[in-house]
């Protein structure tokens, strides 16, 4: 069990070490930084000018050590935008992407697996068609049409205006979380459906434990496995898919602020907010491979 | 039943009446019932084999004394009474005290039957919770029924998750799980199948114990007979879903009336073949094998010595089985010589050419001249392609036009038993001994000088094994290759084999040829192993002696 522990943490460093260098390098080669922060008709004096403030002067790897120097002593630039430094802006915006996305989450969850165990429990009946048929059409449904017809309908439906930071959150949460929603609906009712049919339910059955003792104890702890994966991997897609729903509500999130400097080439705070993004995913799977060892006992002995 | 009430002693009024049982199959079935007609009683301290083989039935009539018959297997017809009371088909309220408590079943699987997230001792002790037996009540209730099954330390196995037990405590853990309540009568469905034989032995000694210690009442279901002859007091032979032949063990063991019953018990003991005429051309020979298997972060950190200092030679023509448990190494040993692992240490030579260190080219020209069948013929064919093209595959690969091929594998299919017309057909809509001959086929395609068989025939029917066994023989008199045999399964080797190697933990611990090996054992893990074997010494007595 040390060795699962010890061999996840030393793959989560590496992995956010990977991340870190691509970004450096990415940002380093994609052209010269100083002059995409100059107008395009500045004197090279100026260009110059700012390459010196930047260290862009130094040999690459001294740059590259001062990157990793800077990023370990919490020291991540200043936003060009705001003259803020760039995990300061950041703060100010996360309460509300948290807020967004964990909302999402929780009604992907809260909604999307009971369903789909219902469906599984009822399986080929009409309930299980229903839930199978809203699955796909919640995992289909692009984001931002979904939301803009949340919008329109509400607008012109009702009068009120579902957008901006004193609007209900469940509106952009439920445009967020639907593809994760249908997904984890899909997943449950597959994974049941196999757990419910193993054979040590018919041995449950045989030695007399009523049903929705063997549902709730036999069965969904091991249907349970599969899912943790998926809702771990789905991560990714909100923090992606955040992006466009805080577009589309006006939701001053995180996912509007990364739109607005990549608009702004403010390199610094790009730069940070993808490694954010990065270590949110690394920690994500740090904490779903730390859940199997609660959940399964066979990895525990490993 | 009155012949039976009129052959012998009187015998004590049944705890389980089964009369004329009738359950229908789904209107796409192979027949229109899945058991018809069957009768049985079964008294107090009585162990009923119900006996026959995959679609026979005998696993339906467990699940319909106990109420969990599937909805698609509607009961249509007959009785099942428990102390002269008629049971409902499906279990209700009235009946699900006596369908759990006093009636429980083991399944065949026991890994498989266990919930792998829970501990044994959560697993048991909620069966007691569900009984309403008191908490205080639950520890040592289940502690003293897993001492009760000779299980070492019961406090740590309570503890133990399912995957942390070997095959043999699995199944003792089922059984503790089953005797929880104080049954009366216990239903075993295949319970010994898939363990090893000298587990199997220990597993049948501890029924038969807890059976005279409790007075239970036994109904177990097996395709083998020669479980029976350890255990049986009366026996019911199933066939295609109807009772061909019932009556007392004794009867049935030493007068079977119905041919098949006679052709199970045939089955047993397969005959001798007489021995393959020597030939001294040495097809392979391996020195001094060592495989260890690496595991861990980087590697040797944890290691297991799987084969070890192996030594053996195949000559042409002849064959030699390897004869041991799981966990002997012995599938190891097949990869080994079929160049799918790479060999630590030994060397390996196929007609005299060292070939532990092939690559590339040399090694694919070496994989047409040693082909292997495997155990499993569902999961070894692809569900995708015809029987044909796969039969024909192997030799398109080295060099074959595709006409040439066909014609090559339709060929073969008419040796094998199937006709020629059949191979347009996919490999689900053969039988599990048809695809184990499609697959011979498929290896003969290359025309091997040495055809390796791992577990062949564990996954058939008795009546089937006999007749893969002979279509192996024959197709070796017809082509002259050699074959090396794998097998957990004594009786299966003495009916193939010229040599026998015996192997155990990675090593040969006794060799010689077929007869001796059975008639003279030297080493005594052989001789455990030949006592082991169920039914060897009912069915040969000459040889126990």
């Amino acid at each position: 069990m040390t060795g699962y522990i010890l061999s996840r943490l030393i793959r989560a460093a590496v992995t956010m070490l990977l991340t870190v260098t691509i970004v450096f390098l990415f940002i380093r080669f994609s052209g010269d930084p100083a002059a995409a922060l100059v107008p395009p008709d500045a004197p090279q004096e100026v260009i110059d000018q700012y390459a010196r403030t930047m260290g862009l002067d130094q040999p690459i790897w001294r740059q590259y050590a001062g990157y990793i120097g800077g990023i370990l002593r919490g020291d991540f630039g200043f936003s060009i935008h705001t003259g803020l430094a760039v995990e300061e802006v950041f703060f100010d915006r996360l309460p509300f992407t948290l807020h967004l996305g964990l909302t999402a989450l929780a009604l992907a969850i809260a909604i999307g697996i009971p369903i789909g165990a219902i469906a599984a429990i009822r399986r080929g009946s009409a309930l299980d068609r229903f839930v199978m048929g809203f699955s796909v059409f919640a995992f289909a449904m692009p984001n931002f049409l979904f939301g803009l017809i949340l919008i329109l309908t509400a607008a012109l439906a009702f009068g009120t205006f579902l957008g901006g930071d004193s609007a209900n959150v469940i509106w952009p949460a439920l445009t967020l979380g639907l593809a994760a929603m249908g997904s984890f609906a899909r997943f449950a009712r597959s994974s049941l459906l196999e757990t419910i049919n193993a054979p040590y339910m018919r041995a449950a059955e045989a030695r007399g434990v009523p049903f929705w003792t063997r549902l709730i104890r036999h069965a969904a702890p091991n249907a349970a496995i599969p899912l943790v994966t998926l809702i771990g991997l789905s991560l990714g897609a909100l923090v992606a898919g955040s992006v466009v729903t805080e577009q589309v509500f006006a939701w001053p999130g995180v996912g509007q602020l990364l739109v607005r400097s990549v608009a702004t080439r403010d390199l610094a705070q790009v730069q940070f907010l993808v490694l954010v993004v990065a270590f949110t995913m690394v920690m994500a799977n740090l904490v779903v491979d730390f859940l199997y060892l609660l959940i399964d006992p066979r990895i525990r002995a490993t | 039943m009155a012949a039976e009430q009129g052959s012998g002693a009187a015998r004590p009024s049944p705890l389980l009446s089964v009369f004329g049982l009738t359950v229908a199959l789904p209107p796409d079935g192979d027949r229109p019932e899945a058991v018809s007609g069957v009768s049985f009683d079964i008294a107090p301290g009585e162990t009923l084999c119900l006996v026959g083989e995959s679609g026979s039935g005998k696993s339906v009539i467990g699940q319909a004394i106990l109420g969990m018959l599937p909805s698609a297997l509607p009961v249509t017809g007959g009785e099942i009474s428990w102390q002269g009371t008629s049971m409902p088909a499906q279990r209700d309220a009235a009946f699900a005290g006596i369908r759990s408590a006093e009636i429980s079943m083991i399944f065949q699987d026991a890994s498989a039957s266990l919930n792998p997230v829970r501990t044994i001792g959560a697993q048991l002790a909620e069966v007691l919770a569900v009984h309403g037996i008191a908490k205080s009540e639950r520890k040592a209730r289940v502690r003293d029924t897993l001492r009760d099954v000779a299980l070492p330390e019961p406090e740590r196995i309570a503890r133990s998750y399912p995957h942390q037990l070997s095959g043999g405590q699995a199944q003792r853990a089922v059984i503790a799980a089953a005797l929880l309540l104080a049954p009366r009568l216990l239903i075993a469905d295949e319970p010994t199948t898939a363990l090893d034989v000298t587990t199997q032995a220990e597993i049948l000694a501890l029924i038969a114990r807890l059976k005279a210690e409790r007075e239970l009442a036994v109904l177990f279901v097996t395709h083998d007979f020669g479980v029976v002859a350890e255990i049986a007091d009366r026996v019911a032979v199933m066939k295609d879903g109807i009772q061909v032949e019932t009556g007392a063990a004794q009867e049935v063991l030493n007068r079977p009336q119905h041919a098949y019953t006679q052709r199970l018990i045939a089955a047993v003991t397969p005959p001798e073949r007489p021995p393959n005429p020597r030939d001294d051309t040495r097809v392979l020979e391996a020195r001094n094998v060592n495989l260890i298997y690496r595991s861990g972060l980087f590697g040797g950190r944890q290691s297991f010595h799987a084969v070890r200092d192996v030594s053996l030679e195949i000559s042409a023509g002849q064959t030699v089985a390897v004869v041991g448990e799981s966990g002997s190494g012995k599938s190891s040993l097949a990869r080994c010589l079929l160049r799918l692992e790479d060999i630590d240490s030994g060397s390996i030579t196929f007609k005299g050419a060292e070939i532990s260190g092939l690559t590339g080219n040399a090694l694919r020209s070496l994989r047409r001249s040693m082909q292997v069948v495997l155990q499993d013929p569902y999961s070894a064919l692809n569900p995708r392609q015809t029987i044909r093209a796969a039969i024909a595959e192997g030799p398109i690969i080295h060099g074959a036009t595709a006409k040439d091929a066909h014609r090559t594998a339709d060929a073969l299919m008419e040796l094998v038993g199937l006709s020629a017309q059949a191979g347009g057909r996919y490999p689900q809509e053969f039988s599990g001994g048809q695809r184990q001959r499609i697959c011979i086929a498929r290896a003969l395609a290359l025309e091997p000088e040495l055809l390796i068989a791992d577990e062949a025939v564990s996954a058939l029917d008795v009546s089937i094994q006999a007749q893969i066994l002979d279509l192996f023989a024959d197709m070796q008199a017809r082509y002259g290759f050699a074959i090396l045999f794998i097998t957990h399964d004594l009786s299966v080797a003495r009916a193939i084999a010229d040599d026998i190697l015996v192997m155990r933990q990675g090593e040969i611990v006794e060799r010689g040829p077929a007869s001796q090996i059975f008639d003279a054992p030297v080493h005594p893990y052989t001789a455990d192993l030949l006592a082991a074997a169920p039914g060897l010494d009912t069915f040969q007595p000459e040889s126990a002696a």
